[in-house]
């Protein structure tokens, strides 16, 4: 399929159009509205938004963990190859080369299993390693995601370990099947700050020395520019904008965006008063017919209610937002 | 200070063998804002809880309205009066509230225990309060199941503040709320202050909403004070190493995150 917004071949990841609906109180309703999403092989790409936005969907999309009864319309391909199309081995082969990193490790870890099987199953599943030499390799691995004395850890059961080290496991165990693409969810939001620090560049450093692509979830804008090239803004199912990081934090092209970073107290000032949006983020089958965002728009115009608008290429990037331009020159020419 | 609706003073808790709170001194002026600032096993929510009554401290005195509160309540009558001194909102807004019961039905009720209103001035009351954190009459009539975290948070202040506190015990109460619906959470508590005189305890590990919520700070670690003084000051320029670390832990602009305690374990592995 041929891709609008560039031609780069080295895609890893292409999301294209992707539309999910779920059985929800007795009927279908949609949570992800032609979501186009692209990551290139290496590259960190962040996407944010806020609770219901879609941004966990659509992770769980790429590897096919979608509640049950959903209804997919749209292509996800991952290295060229049609992840709908997959089946049985191929499905768990594409599994363990998109590992996902969740928000609450003890949610994702056999409580009654010690570290060390859950380090290596993995492993001896489908590569047949050894049980002794899988044992080496999760020790290895654990070193380098900053868990000292691995050996003893591997007999341990995740009850023993905090939150921070348990989550370094998580990475560990996703690291441990040489993947192409990690998929992190929100992976530390439960943390400290100053342990989120430490994992963060743990996750960062590795993904750099590997060449690992990531797909990084979170609901905060300043992390997501901190450690992904390029991040995507998602609100009431959509991606409203995708931009280089750092651009998109200082000078957001969409309303939304721009409304998300004023709404964040600064670290630096105390505001008078912070400016806030009216009323609520929406899910996508909230949502209004026009904009999703229209409602609770400052810049809203008749035709943003008329006409939803879809990504367009706009000063490096893509916005969802007819009067994109028009906002753009605005702020370019600074207010008296 | 002369002034101060709450003072703490050599607050010690021990559990078992753990000593999880010691020597925690600090006092809160008359409608003041004093954060608390710590990560996850500093305190801090001891410290809150003693304050309420809901742990006893091993040692040390906590002071409100001039009245010692150290010691448990001896009367269901003592328990009302402290009640009505010091309120508290915790972090999680989907845990706080009677399914069953609506908003107003929870205010009202705290009115009928704390205020000698009668059933009309109470309804008024309940608007009122409404009104100052932003909910209307429909949300005010609504099951909690309706209502959205930011919505229940609101309601959880309104409550607290029935009781008409001197001084608000805030619990990381804006930590589990989305970024635009925190803003307009902040915003109440601001006017609230603004408008009520009460004070705000306000215990937080985001630096960024401590800095537009509170004067005066606390930094706690490992169950003491390591560092204090007003918000700005404390945050343009730590002293203490550890308040520096956590202030250099916050992603920002420029932000690199950085391995701190897992350096030997990278040299470790450079060396083989």
């Amino acid at each position: 399929m041929s891709n609008p917004f560039g031609n780069r071949t080295s895609d890893l990841l292409d999301i294209s159009g992707l539309t999910v609906a779920l059985p929800l109180g007795g009927r279908h309703r949609t949570v992800l509205s032609d979501v186009s999403l692209r990551v290139g092989a290496g590259e960190a790409v962040g996407l944010v938004g806020e609770s219901g936005s879609g941004k966990s969907m659509t992770a769980r999309s790429i590897v096919r963990l979608l509640p049950a009864g959903a209804h997919t319309e749209g292509s996800i391909r991952l290295g060229g190859a049609d992840v709908a199309a997959l089946r049985g081995p191929a499905l768990r082969d594409l599994r363990r080369r998109v590992p996902m990193v969740f928000q609450d490790p003890r949610a994702h870890i056999n409580p009654v299993r010690t570290i060390g099987d859950f380090l290596t199953e993995a492993l001896r599943a489908h590569s047949r390693t050894p049980r002794r030499a899988g044992q080496e390799r999760a020790v290895r691995m654990l070193e380098e995601v900053g868990v000292a004395d691995g050996r003893r850890r591997l007999r341990q059961y995740p009850h023993e370990l905090s939150g921070g080290l348990l989550q370094r496991v998580m990475i560990a165990a996703a690291l441990l099947t040489e993947p192409h693409l990690l998929l992190a969810d929100e992976p530390t939001t439960a943390l400290d700050v100053t342990t989120q620090a430490e994992v963060m560049a743990i996750l960062d450093e590795l993904r750099r020395e590997r060449g690992l692509a990531m797909l990084f979830i979170t609901h905060d804008l300043e992390l997501a520019a901190a450690v992904c090239d390029r991040t995507a803004v998602m609100y009431a199912g959509r991606v409203m904008e995708v931009r280089a990081s750092d651009l998109l934090h200082q000078h957001p092209l969409h309303p939304y965006t721009a409304a998300l970073t004023a709404a964040r107290p600064c670290l630096d000032r105390r505001a008078e008063r912070l400016v806030t949006t009216a009323g609520r983020p929406l899910s996508a089958f909230e949502a209004p017919d026009g904009c999703p965002f229209a409602t609770r728009c400052a810049h809203v115009r008749q035709r943003c209610h008329d006409t939803r608008p879809g990504l367009r290429p706009l000063a490096g990037g893509q916005v969802a937002c007819v009067r994109a331009e028009e906002l753009h020159q605005e702020r370019a020419v600074p207010h008296e | 200070m002369s002034e101060a609706i709450l003072r703490v003073e050599g607050l010690r808790k021990v559990f078992g063998q753990a000593v999880a709170v010691e020597e925690v001194s600090f006092s809160l002026p008359r409608a003041g804002a004093l954060a608390v600032v710590g990560e996850s096993g500093s305190g801090k929510t001891t410290v809150a809880r003693m304050i309420v009554g809901l742990d006893r401290p091993t040692a040390g005195r906590v002071t409100a309205c001039g009245r010692d509160r150290s010691q448990p309540a001896r009367s269901a009558r003592e328990r009302r009066r402290r009640g009505g001194e010091v309120q508290i909102v915790f972090q999680d807004p989907y845990a706080s509230l009677d399914p069953r019961q609506s908003p107003a039905a929870a205010v009202e009720e705290v009115l009928r225990l704390h205020t000698r209103l009668d059933r009309g001035r109470r309804r008024a009351r309940v608007a009122e309060l409404a009104d100052l954190v932003g909910l209307d009459e429909r949300q005010m009539a609504a099951r909690p199941a309706r209502l959205s975290g930011g919505q229940r948070q609101r309601v959880a202040i309104a409550r607290a503040l029935a009781a008409e506190p001197r001084i608000l015990i805030l619990d990381e109460c804006v930590a589990a709320l989305d970024v635009s619906i925190q803003a307009q959470v902040l915003n109440v508590l601001s006017e609230v202050r603004e408008r009520t005189g009460v004070a705000y305890l306000f215990i937080s590990h985001d630096l960024a909403v401590v800095r537009q919520v509170t004067d005066d700070v606390i930094v706690m670690r490992h169950g003491s004070v390591v560092e204090r003084g007003p918000t700005g000051q404390v945050l343009d320029a730590p002293e203490h190493p550890y308040t520096r670390l956590l202030r250099a832990s916050v992603p920002g602009p420029g932000w690199r995150p950085t391995r701190r305690i897992t350096q030997q374990a990278k040299q470790a592995k450079e060396t083989r």
